[in-house]
C-alpha cells in the first residue's frame, strides 16, 4: 500500500485556514433558526436568569451583557452524550473565547452534582443548576422535557444585547458538537436581526 | 424530513428574519484532504476516502483501530485512508503528548509506524520511555525527537486538525467521515465498508 507522510508547514497553515473559512460559507446559514419544537427562536430577547454556580455563588445572564453568551442546557450530569458534549466545549473553551463569549452549561441536578462533575471532567466554564423550584429557567427557554423533568439538549447564542442570535435542539442522545456555536458566533456581527417580543 | 427554519434576509441594509423550507443538513468535511500536509495511506486518486478524528488515549478509537485495519485489507488500493489529530487533552492526560509523539514521528517519516504503535500499546501511553524505545528501534534521529517534543514542535498542526475537526462537526473520538460526510453509525469494518460502498 503506498503511503504518504509530509510535514506540516506554513503554507500548509495557510491553506487549509482558508479551506476552512471556504466550508463554512457553504453551510447554510443557522444564524436563526426556526421552530425547533417549542425553543426559543433567534430574535427573542434571552429570559434573564440567576443560578447557582456553586452553594454560595450565583450567576444572571445580564452579567455578562456587552459579551455573547452560550447558553447549553442539557439533560443530566454523568450521562455518556453530555459528557462528551461538555468535555468536547472545555476542549473548545479557547476558540469560544476569541470571541470574548462565555460559556453556561444548565441542567436541573443540584449544585453538588454539577461541582462533581465538574471537577471529575474538568470543565472550565459555569454548571448552573436549574434545581429550585426545578427546570424554572429550562421552561424560560422551552427546553423543559415536563414528562422525563429533565432540560433538552438545547443550544442558544445571544448577542452582547441579550438578544437570542441562534438556537438548536438537537434530539437526546445527539451531541450536538461545536461547530453550529461558532458559526452562530461568527455571524453575530454579520446579521443584525430586527428584535421581536 | 424538510425542517422550517427562519434565516435572516437581506433587505435594505436590515437583515429581517423570514421562514423558509430547507431540507436537513447533511454534517460534511470542512476541511477538504490536503495530499501536502495530511497522514495518507492508500492512492491519492483512490474513488473512496475514509477520515478519522481520533484519540490515541480514547478507548473507542483503539477499538476502532484493527476496525479501519480490516476495512484497509478488504478494499485494498480502492480506499484512502486519512487521519487527523482530535485529542480530548481535559479528559485523556497523555492524549496530546502521544499526538505529538506521532507527529515527531512523522517529521522523519514514520508516521504510521508511530501511529500504529500508539493504538497497539494504549495502556503505555504515561510512560514516554515506551514510545522513546521504539523511536530508538525505528531509527529516528533520537535527539531531534527529544527536542520536537519538549518544544512542542507539533502542537500547532495537531491543533489545527482538532479546530477544523470541530467545524465539521466532529462531536466525540473516533468521528469518521465517509466520502465527505459524518459516518454516524457504528465504528465498525462492516458499518464503514457499506457506506464507504453505498452508490453516491
Amino acid at each position: 500500500m503506498k503511503t504518504t507522510m509530509v510535514q506540516s508547514s506554513k503554507k500548509r497553515l495557510r491553506t487549509r485556514a482558508s479551506k476552512n473559512r471556504q466550508g463554512n460559507n457553504q453551510q447554510k446559514s443557522t444564524d436563526a433558526v426556526k421552530k425547533n419544537g417549542s425553543i426559543l427562536v433567534a430574535g427573542k430577547k434571552a429570559p434573564n436568569f440567576s443560578l447557582n454556580s456553586t452553594p454560595d455563588q450565583k450567576v444572571s445572564l445580564t452579567d455578562f451583557r456587552g459579551q455573547p453568551v452560550i447558553l447549553a442546557f442539557y439533560p443530566a450530569d454523568w450521562s455518556p452524550v453530555c459528557t462528551d458534549q461538555l468535555s468536547l466545549y472545555a476542549e473548545v473553551m479557547p476558540e469560544f473565547k476569541k470571541h470574548n463569549a462565555e460559556l453556561l452549561a444548565i441542567s436541573v441536578d443540584n449544585i453538588w452534582s454539577h461541582l462533581a462533575f465538574s471537577k471529575d471532567r474538568k470543565l472550565n466554564f459555569p454548571v448552573l443548576a436549574d434545581f429550585e423550584p426545578k427546570g424554572t429557567v429550562s421552561r424560560k427557554y422551552g427546553a423543559f422535557k415536563e414528562k422525563i423533568g429533565e432540560a433538552a439538549r438545547a443550544l442558544f447564542v445571544i448577542d452582547d444585547k441579550g438578544v437570542i442570535r441562534w438556537s438548536h435542539l438537537s434530539p437526546d442522545g445527539v451531541n450536538p458538537g461545536a461547530d453550529g456555536i461558532l458559526l452562530a458566533l461568527e455571524n453575530l456581527n454579520r446579521n443584525q436581526p430586527v428584535v421581536q417580543g | 424530513m424538510a425542517a422550517t427554519k427562519t434565516v435572516p434576509r437581506r433587505t435594505t441594509g436590515k437583515t429581517r428574519l423570514e421562514t423558509v423550507e430547507e431540507e436537513p443538513e447533511t454534517t460534511r468535511l470542512v476541511v477538504p484532504v490536503d495530499p501536502g500536509g495530511d497522514h495518507i495511506q492508500g492512492p491519492l486518486a483512490a474513488s473512496l476516502t475514509l477520515v478519522e478524528y481520533g484519540d490515541y488515549q480514547c478507548p473507542y478509537c483503539g477499538a476502532a483501530y484493527p476496525e479501519v485495519k480490516k476495512i484497509q485489507k478488504q478494499l485494498g488500493s480502492k480506499l484512502r485512508f486519512v487521519f487527523r489529530n482530535f485529542p480530548l487533552s481535559r479528559i485523556h492526560e497523555h492524549a496530546l503528548n502521544a499526538a505529538e509523539t506521532a507527529e515527531a514521528a512523522n517529521a522523519q517519516g514514520k508516521f504510521w509506524d508511530m501511529h500504529d504503535f500508539l493504538y497497539e500499546h494504549q495502556d503505555t501511553l504515561g510512560d514516554p520511555g515506551v514510545a522513546l524505545g521504539f523511536a530508538k528501534k525505528l531509527g529516528l534521529d533520537i535527539q531531534k525527537f527529544q527536542h520536537d517534543l519538549s518544544q512542542h514542535t507539533h502542537q500547532s498542526r495537531i491543533k489545527e486538525d482538532f479546530n477544523g475537526g470541530v467545524r465539521s462537526g466532529v462531536n466525540g473520538t473516533p468521528t469518521f467521515y465517509v466520502n465527505g460526510l459524518r459516518h454516524e453509525g457504528a465504528a465498525t469494518a462492516r458499518e464503514l465498508v457499506k457506506a464507504l460502498e453505498a452508490p453516491k
